[in-house]
């Protein structure tokens, strides 16, 4: 049974603030006490650095980091080899697509969405501009979603990679990934996916969607901010070229300038890396697999089934993507900036973003470039949607405008 | 009421704010010979605006604006026009000045602010501090290279 003020009781966040509601979950999270226990373990407990340790406590470090591999590799089934980290998603698809950039030639494509967020494009606009390759959008509908009959029409034989989320962070339209990637592998096409809105939220399983690479970040699944993964086929990666050079990713360099990389994937972890970080994220993988990721994910359908439910009664605003059943509730009080609208909501202790939520280009699919986004997670609860409903009901500009008086 | 006590009247000041939001003064770029533009955007805040000025023997014209903008960004940009139209660039920035002490919940001459004390209580929100000053913030780059043109 899924006891929601069980798992409330677990974060300090929510019982040092019960007055805030927090429905930014798509931005970050809120860490588990088992999450921050176990950075601070680190700090009082073993501080060392990593992998050059002689003393207890440094093998100590050593284990409790590369433990996580084994963590995440149950997380999303994969090798332990196979999950190198990184300091986000975003330094982790980075790398991939620097990783991949080898394989580039001239005129060859990667498609993408008008719906990705920033750091699954600006890394492929880069190798646009300097390798010449070529950048497709697949067509998206007016809730974000790919149709895969659409896709299926993108492909020729220039395209070599498809770098999509697996769930959007504005509309939180879930992409048709198993289908599209066992699409690309007829093809022989890389398939790369930004699981940053999935992880945590449902079961991800790399084997069974039978992606390239997946990347995420450890903040927006309970973990410490400053850690992130890079899953990547083993195949893959064992040859692929490093982004960032220096200690801990050589097994050797001469002086005649010839480096030697270690295996995958410390080769991709040059510098001390984030060592709280990567043990944090570890006691958030094994917090959610503990209670569950398809009881999660259930909680979450249900809450938001519930409060889009309350929002549909509501004559004063527009909700960009009624017909999801998972992901964030995408709305405008309408005559009212979003960011208006967000502020009356700020002094009444809800917290959403407004805003266009660095997806700069989505515009053009949903028609607006503003909107409010609440997102949920698994301590969320009706009665929250309840008074949030409500507030949202309250909103018109005089209202928002009225705050500063 | 006289005007000192309407200028402390929330729901007077409220009203004011909507319908310089409703109805902004000075709205709407113009492609003309003296005016020079600055753009205002910024990843922590939606409003993306433009501000012009047109200044002729250090007494300003013009202001215009232009964007998308929040109800505060777009009315505290509005009354920001309609304060400094015709005034020298000195009396200018010395209002530029009083507003921003404002903002920052300093003292302040509320006489030469005239409808902007209409944010005086913006201080309390610190998230939209940027909302009330974006306009006036690319005024002041404007009157710096105006001053820097000389
Ligand atoms: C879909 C998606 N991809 C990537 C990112 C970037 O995450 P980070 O800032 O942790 O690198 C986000 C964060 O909002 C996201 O929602």
């Amino acid at each position: 049974m899924y006891d929601v003020e069980k798992i409330r009781q677990d974060f300090p966040m929510i019982t040092n603030h019960p007055e805030l509601i927090y429905f930014d979950n798509g931005a970050t999270t809120y860490k588990p006490k088992k999450v921050i226990d176990a950075v601070n373990s680190f700090y009082t407990d073993f501080t060392s650095n990593v992998e050059r340790g002689d003393y207890e406590t440094a093998i100590k470090a050593d284990k409790a980091y590369d433990h996580t591999r084994e963590v995440i590799g149950r997380l999303i089934n994969c090798d332990s080899r196979e999950v190198a980290f990184f300091s986000n998603i975003t330094s982790a698809l980075n790398q991939v697509v620097y990783g991949l950039s080898k394989l580039f030639k001239k005129g060859d494509t990667v498609l993408l969405t008008q719906a990705e967020h920033a750091s699954n494009l600006l890394p492929w606009f880069r190798l646009k501009e300097e390798q010449g390759i070529n950048i497709a959008y697949i067509p998206l509908d007016k809730q974000g979603r790919i149709d895969l009959s659409d896709f299926e029409k993108c492909i020729d034989e220039t395209v070599k990679a498809v770098s999509v989320a697996y769930v959007t962070n504005v509309l939180g339209s879930v992409q048709p990934l198993k289908e599209m990637i066992s699409i690309c592998q007829k093809h022989g096409i890389l398939s790369v996916v930004d699981a940053a809105q999935a992880i945590g939220h449902r079961k991800v399983d790399v084997k069974d969607l039978g992606c390239d690479f997946l990347c995420f970040s450890s903040h927006k699944m309970c973990g410490p901010d400053g850690a992130g993964v890079m899953y990547g086929r083993y195949e893959l990666i064992k040859d692929m070229p490093p982004l960032l050079l220096g200690g801990g990713m050589n097994a050797r360099f001469n002086n005649d300038g010839t480096i030697i990389y270690k295996d995958a994937p410390q080769r991709f972890e040059a510098g001390t890396p984030n060592i709280e970080g990567v043990i944090g994220l570890s006691a958030a993988a094994e917090y959610l697999m503990d209670i569950g990721l398809d009881s999660i994910h259930e909680h979450e359908l249900k809450l938001r089934a519930y409060l889009l439910d309350k929002m549909l009664k509501l004559d004063n605003i527009e909700i960009y993507n009624p017909d999801d059943i998972s992901g964030p509730l995408t709305f405008n009080v309408k005559d009212v900036f979003a960011q208006d609208a967000a502020g009356y909501l700020a002094v009444n202790n809800v917290c959403v973003r407004s805003g266009n939520h660095c997806a700069k280009i989505l515009h053009n699919i949903i028609g607006t470039d503003q909107s409010i986004r609440a997102s949920l997670y698994l301590y969320n609860t009706e009665a929250e949607a309840d008074r949030f409903a409500e507030l949202v009901s309250k909103i018109d500009l005089n209202s928002a405008v009225g705050i500063f008086f | 009421m006289g005007e000192k006590d309407l200028f402390d009247d929330a729901n007077f000041l409220r009203e004011l704010v909507l319908d310089h939001y409703k109805y902004p003064h000075n709205h709407g770029l113009v492609a003309g010979d003296g005016y020079i533009s600055k753009h205002m955007a910024s990843d922590s805040c939606i409003d993306d605006i433009t501000v012009q000025l047109d200044v002729q023997d250090e007494v300003i014209r013009d202001v215009r604006f232009d964007g998308v903008a929040c109800a505060i960004s777009t009315a505290s940009t509005s009354m920001m026009g309609d304060l400094l139209i015709g005034k020298t660039i000195a009396e200018a920035k010395k209002i530029i000045d009083e507003y921003f002490k404002m903002i920052e919940n300093k003292e302040y001459d509320a006489d030469m602010l005239e409808e902007a004390v209409a944010f005086k209580n913006v201080y309390k929100q610190a998230n939209r501090i940027k909302c009330a000053t974006i306009g006036w913030n690319a005024m002041n780059e404007l009157l710096e290279k105006k001053e820097d043109e000389k």
